[in-house]
């Protein structure tokens, strides 16, 4: 429209336009922010902390759990595997393990395998449900061990960071879990997981992986596999508590993590870890 | 699934031997790569003013609002509670790509192509609405929404406004695809996907395959009705054909040679598996096949005069074999990345059903499905009111 | 030539239309967002109880001891004082709950021992591992070792 067209109308016309229409605007947004905050109400009272896990006596800041699994005294025996299954109900098709244990064989170091590390055979027959057969002989230079795998429970797990909507998340205590009432079954986060630590569980079609027996723990309880385990291999621990063995053992002994360059801030510590475990 | 079992080479952590991400999530990206692409050729005539692609604008807007009418279903198809697809509506988790779906998703349905799509067929709208009857006509008349105005002032505002729409409509295109792309390339534990290029990669590939699809679909329908294709349109959706692909093809072979020179703890299991399970999908087919044909077939049509009819068979093939080659690159990148382990010490292997709601049959459905709905809306907004018919 | 405002009537109810869905759209969400989500984090902070409230399988040691104290007693100064009940037992929370009502069976120790101390390549060298064949001609272990005190004296 050139300038001779507009009229002195015209011009009031488009300004009333323009102030109804960011008056529009306005209200639209927050009428419906108001009503939206009516109806979900204040924010949510806030609750003792002590009873958000319905234990009372619990309190979810005074504990950060974690783990130590000491690769020297694992025998491979699936005592682990078999009581994760049964406690955790989890499905028995060797697709689906909440823990398992790996055998690693590390070939003796030579000049026709100057790489050694870079190609250990690794098997985990149904996730070491029914222990190993035996496969290989000691005392021909190789190195043979076995590693038991969780999830690691991450303190910046990227699982968690891809949730879409929030169905997967740290506990104040530091457990990852995840609300199956809520999981959409996406699995961005079986996906994002570095550790291979997480299934979907075909019953419930939602994400599932280990909760550090968050039922058992918040209860005074050890986890199943710790409870099973017969060499103490795996240790159940709580950083925040100071009386807690783990951080004797952390400041005695030599501890590694799984996959460190991809800064996880995992939370279980590998004890005696070879350069070959993946 | 126990044969899944058997084909497992190698160690792979027990929970990664069954594919999570299967078929459907390789289509999810072919078809909002047609969206954006498709768009992005319409965008060519309304805010370059590449006048020479006018035939073939709102057939490119209906082709993209066709397949992005479809984009969400092999989504819900895949989800485990697909009933609580709307929690990404109400409580999207910040720090999640996937989050960014439905929003991304209904801005750029609503505000992008159903805005666009209205604005430029108003004048047909209106004086359907005052000319059918029944049914139509009320669907007509609610299409006005209950203004009737089409004087020249007013269309001149609509074509304002519509040119501001398109161009807003591009980063919002490249947003739609992006995002797909960061979903892939954000995951540090998959070192397949982790990659800077991979937004950038996924893009270019989409530009590709909707000019290639919006290109073929203009010749086949225009063929079906009689009529000449029109050489300036095609010939020009050709070129940018040519140097969408020239770009997707270098920056893909940046990350190719960026990983054989960097060549890290990943490097010896993905060549492995390039040279091995995805031998056939990736050397031959996407590489091979749909890529470096179909550009030697357009850089040949730029170099050499060929004769129209010669051409339009050489535009035809490259098309064709483009299709094939971006749905090929999506299946690399989606199944590839999931048939090799983290630990980096072995391979599975994808069982696609056939019958089942992941399977061969509900994909072919998915993607037949668009030129149904582009059939019907082909019918009630029409692209050609304007065009003669020419001999 | 009037008309400023006819000529976007159409944006300006176009873009009633995309407010009263905005506005429907915060309306629903105030309902469907359950209470508790985002108290703790961005999560439904009821998660925590629904998942603490699974029951337990595995009873834990200073259960059964509760009852057992002689074979408790009977395991001090034994290899075997640090091995759990459960590990060799099964899981028998559902027998400490209510002893009368579950009886547990006696594991097979034809081949629970075998679990641990058979002889394998990936053990650590130092843990007692035998070729049963070769230590006791296939005889079966509690012949000679009594489970809760295995050592030989």
């Amino acid at each position: 429209m050139s300038p001779e067209e507009t009229t002195p109308n015209m011009m009031s016309d488009r300004r009333k336009f323009l102030k109804n229409g960011a008056r529009f605007v306005l209200l639209t947004f927050a009428g419906g922010a108001a009503v939206e905050r009516i109806l979900s109400g204040e924010p949510v009272v806030r609750v003792l902390a002590d009873s958000y896990t319905g234990t009372p006596g619990y309190d979810v800041s005074q504990h950060w759990w974690g783990m130590i699994i000491d690769i020297e005294k694992c025998i491979g025996c699936g005592n682990c595997v078999r009581a994760c299954k049964r406690e955790n109900d989890v499905p028995l098709e060797p697709f689906y393990f909440r823990t398992w244990v790996e055998r690693y064989h590390v070939p003796a170091k030579d000049m026709l395998h100057p790489e050694a590390e870079d190609h250990p055979e690794v098997d985990s027959p149904d996730g070491g449900y029914d222990g190993f057969p035996e496969r290989y002989h000691a005392g021909d230079g190789s190195k043979n061990f076995f590693v038991p795998k969780l999830c690691n429970h991450c303190a910046h797990s990227p699982c968690v960071q891809v949730c879409p909507v929030g169905a997967t998340f740290e506990s104040p205590d530091g457990v990852v879990l995840v609300d199956k009432k809520y999981c959409l079954g996406c699995r961005y986060c079986i996906q994002a997981c570095p550790y291979g630590c997480r299934f979907l569980d075909p019953r419930t079609r939602t994400a599932d992986k280990c909760t550090l027996c968050y039922h058992r723990i918040t209860k005074g309880l050890t986890t199943a596999c710790c409870e099973t385990c017969p060499t103490g291999a795996r240790k159940l621990g709580d950083l925040k508590d100071p009386k807690d063995p783990i951080h004797e053992f952390l400041a005695t002994h030599k501890v590694q993590v799984l996959k460190p360059q991809m800064a996880t801030g995992s939370k279980t510590y590998y004890n005696g870890m070879d350069a070959s475990v993946r | 699934m126990e044969s899944i079992l058997h084909a497992v080479k190698g160690y792979m952590y027990p929970n990664e031997i069954e594919l999570q991400w299967s078929l459907l999530i390789v289509l999810y990206p072919f078809i909002t790569g047609l969206v954006a692409g498709a768009f992005i050729l319409a965008s060519l005539e309304r805010v370059f003013n590449v006048v020479a692609v006018r035939p073939t604008y709102r057939l490119a807007l209906l082709t993209a609002l066709s397949f992005l009418l479809v984009a969400p279903l092999p989504l819900q198809l895949h989800l485990g509670h697909p009933e609580r697809s709307y929690e990404m509506y109400l409580t999207p988790h910040k720090s999640s790509a996937m989050a960014m779906f439905g929003f991304v998703y209904l801005w750029y349905l609503l505000v992008v192509l159903l805005l666009e799509i209205w604005i430029d067929y108003r004048p047909e709208i209106v004086h359907m609405a005052k000319t059918s009857r029944g049914l139509k006509g009320l669907f007509y008349r609610v299409l006005t929404l209950g203004s009737y105005n089409v004087s020249p002032q007013a269309l001149a505002i609509d074509a304002k406004v519509g040119r501001f729409i398109t161009i807003v409509g591009i980063p919002s295109a490249f947003l739609l695809h992006g995002y797909v792309g960061f979903i892939f390339g954000s995951i540090k534990a998959n070192p397949w996907w982790s990659t800077p290029l991979m937004p950038v990669v996924f893009l270019f590939s989409a530009m590709v395959s909707g000019i290639a699809a919006v290109m073929l679909i203009y010749m086949v329908v225009t063929w079906f009705r009689g009529l000449k294709i029109r050489m300036d349109c095609v010939d020009t959706i050709a070129r940018y054909f040519l140097y969408a692909f020239l770009i997707d093809f270098s920056l893909e072979m940046l990350d190719l040679i960026h990983r054989i020179y960097e060549a890290d703890e990943s490097f010896k299991s993905l060549d492995f598996m390039v040279h091995t399970k995805l031998y056939g999908s990736q050397i031959i087919i996407q590489i091979i096949v749909g890529t470096l044909t179909p550009i030697l077939l357009l850089a040949l049509t730029q170099i050499f005069r060929m004769a129209e009819a010669v051409r339009r068979s050489v535009y035809f093939c490259a098309g064709i074999l483009t299709l094939i080659g971006i749905f090929a690159m999506r299946w690399n990148v989606v199944i590839g990345g999931q048939l090799f382990s983290k630990s980096f010490l072995g391979y599975t292997t994808y069982k696609m059903g056939f019958a089942t709601r992941e399977g061969l049959l509900p994909s072919i459905l998915l993607l037949v499905l668009p030129f149904l709905i582009l059939w019907f809306l082909v019918k009630i907004l029409p692209p050609w009111t304007e065009e003669e018919a020419r001999p | 030539m009037k008309g400023g405002i006819k000529d976007v009537e159409h944006f300006v109810r176009a873009a009633v239309l995309v407010g009263a869905g905005l506005c429907l759209f915060l309306v629903l969400r105030g309902f469907l967002v359950p209470k508790d989500f985002g108290v703790l984090g961005h999560y439904r902070a009821g998660a925590l109880a629904d998942i603490a409230a699974r029951p337990a399988s595995f009873a834990g040691r200073a259960a059964c001891e509760e009852c057992h104290s002689d074979v408790a007693e009977a395991r001090k100064g034994s290899k075997h004082e640090k091995v759990n009940c459960e590990a060799c037992h099964g899981a028998l929370a559902a027998h400490a709950q209510d002893p009368g009502s579950v009886t547990p069976t006696l594991p097979d120790t034809t081949k629970l021992c075998l679990t641990c101390h058979e002889k394998n390549a990936a053990r650590p060298v130092n843990f007692p591992q035998v070729d049963p064949q070769e230590h006791s001609g296939g005889e079966i272990c509690v012949s000679c070792h009594k489970p809760h005190h295995p050592e030989i004296e």
